[in-house]
């Protein structure tokens, strides 16, 4: 592909009195800019996602407006926690049709703070079928405990296998100083903690945040003008289905669909990777994923997450700013940090949770109930 | 107790839910290829024939293809009937199911469980009923 992730930028996160949706678009987009080099003049495309708490029917024209930039190409994505990586994406095919040169992903949400927890849950639960799902009393764990409950009898996965995920998440979030949970945990404390639709319990769950994060996508001539561009090497989206009912499957989705694309155009298998920021908004979802995509075989992702695994010094390093599950889960930005921890990864900037030489990283967001999936490959300039 | 969100029939729904208040399981079966089809919809999503699929009865027989118990709620509208489990049901005919379950079965749910899909009674100003399941007599 000839794109190149130039910027990054992202806010806080955790509960953030006083913020606004608007305002941490405003504030990551500002960074990613810094971060880049360039000034907000020079973008000429703009893709933004959506809002619980500032919903609108056109978010990337609201975001212009509050932002002060006219750009010739905007427009909002919507398809849940495969929108960041949709959206670089999407941003990659613009800059590659000569639509645009430097193509500004910006999403964020003040989902804690400007929302009460009940209403986060409530706001969720509408991703059920309207009328087979949500009367019944769904929520998205209770979804997921489906997916969950039927994948575990499958692959013979056990609980502390999905434990085994937070474990992981929560292990690299402890040296991510921005991080919202960093107090490390063990296998039985998630297991001990209270049930929220079994087999999920509440360590299983991911976080609800405050938080904005920002991603500037240019074409490969125009990066050159910038300060440390990763590559985009691949990228793939499949689609299979939106309401769980309607899945062509329980226990196979769109993820090896989406990865395999962007592994063959990227020319690279799952075993070259070096590290991994894949979609964990439950423990079942980043199990699952692991073992789809092809990083490890049916129902070994978790015994090799309790051997430390996707540890630092493991066989894939994963998800090492900690994932929704520890560092933050402000809404469609929350699979954007995933695509920022891996560029901080692909240039040797991650600090503490630096995985060593890092040259290829796989990038891997999903929506609804693993309905839309989104890949990414992504590699040192 | 707050309202749980009684369904709203429509073009597509409609069928199934008069069947469900008089106790009768509808699904919808393509007069071209065949295909049984649930969720409802406005053509056949396997071969895409123009003609609308036909309603028919159904078995009402599957079998728990997953289960959930629900301790946190989705609203205050649930709140004082949890814990309660949740499953997905293959019908023998193929499409899916969610529904809640009764009975012992809802107390030691189990993959792969024969069940029957009964309904609640009519409720609302649309008597709806809610499809439930239990275990298979
Ligand atoms: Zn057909």
């Amino acid at each position: 592909m000839r794109a190149a992730i130039t910027g990054i930028g992202e806010t806080a996160v955790g509960e953030l009195p006083g913020s606004s949706c608007m305002g941490l678009h405003s504030e990551a987009a500002l960074r990613a800019l810094r971060d880049a080099g360039l000034s907000p003049g020079e973008l000429d495309g703009v893709l933004c996602a959506y809002s619980f708490t500032e919903p609108h029917l056109m978010l990337a024209s609201v975001f212009c407006e509050s932002f002060g930039i006219q750009p010739a190409w905007s427009a909002a994505l919507q398809c849940g926690g495969a929108t960041g990586c949709a959206a670089v994406m999407q941003a990659a095919a613009l800059v590659e049709a000569g639509l645009c040169r430097h193509v500004l992903v910006v999403m964020g949400d003040n989902r804690l703070s400007g929302l009460s927890r009940d209403r986060a849950v409530a706001a969720l639960a509408e991703v059920g079928h309207p009328q087979f799902e949500r009367p019944l009393g769904v929520t998205v764990p209770a979804l997921y405990a489906l997916v969950a409950q039927a994948y575990m009898h499958e692959y013979g996965v056990r609980e502390e296998h999905l434990a085994a995920m937070a474990v992981a998440c929560r292990t690299h979030a402890a040296r991510h100083p921005g991080a919202q949970m960093r107090a490390p945990i063990t296998v039985e404390e998630v297991l001990r903690s209270r049930v929220i639709a079994a087999p999920l319990k509440l360590l299983d769950c991911c976080l609800i945040s405050d938080g904005g994060a920002a991603v500037i996508v240019s074409a490969a001539d125009a990066a050159r003008d910038t300060r440390r561009p990763v590559r985009l090497l691949g990228a793939g989206q499949k689609t299979t289905h939106e309401h769980l009912i309607a899945a062509p499957s329980l226990t196979a989705f769109g993820c090896q669909a989406a990865a395999e694309q962007a592994f063959g155009q990227a020319g690279v298998r799952p075993a070259d990777i070096d590290v991994a920021e894949i979609y964990d908004s439950f423990t079942i979802t980043l199990l699952l994923e692991l073992e789809a995509i092809g990083f490890f075989e049916k129902g070994e992702a978790g015994p090799a997450a309790l051997a430390g695994a996707l540890d630092l010094g493991g066989r894939l390093p994963c998800n090492t700013h900690g994932g929704l599950l520890s560092y933050a889960h402000p809404g469609a930005a929350g699979g954007l940090f995933h695509v920022v921890e891996a560029v901080r990864q692909l240039r040797g900037e991650a600090e503490a949770r630096q995985v060593k030489d890092a040259a290829l990283a796989y990038v891997h967001g999903d929506g609804g109930i693993l309905s839309a999936h989104a890949a990414l490959v992504l590699g040192r300039a | 107790m707050a309202q749980t969100p009684l369904p709203r029939p429509n073009a597509e729904t409609r069928p199934f839910w008069e069947g469900a208040a008089r106790g009768v399981l509808r699904i919808q079966r393509c007069t071209a290829c065949g295909a049984a089809q649930f969720p409802p919809r406005a053509l056949c999503g396997r071969c895409h024939a123009p003609a609308p699929p036909r309603w028919e009865e159904a078995s009402g027989r599957g079998v728990i293809a997953s289960h959930t118990t629900v301790h946190r709620p989705p609203s205050a509208a649930f709140r004082e009937e949890v814990p309660y489990t949740l499953a997905l049901v293959t019908l023998q005919e193929g499409p899916r199911l969610l529904v809640r379950l009764r009975g012992d079965l809802a107390r030691a749910p189990r993959i792969g469980a024969p069940v029957v899909i009964r309904f609640d009674p009519p409720a609302g100003p649309d008597a709806i009923a809610l499809p439930h399941a239990e275990a298979a007599p």
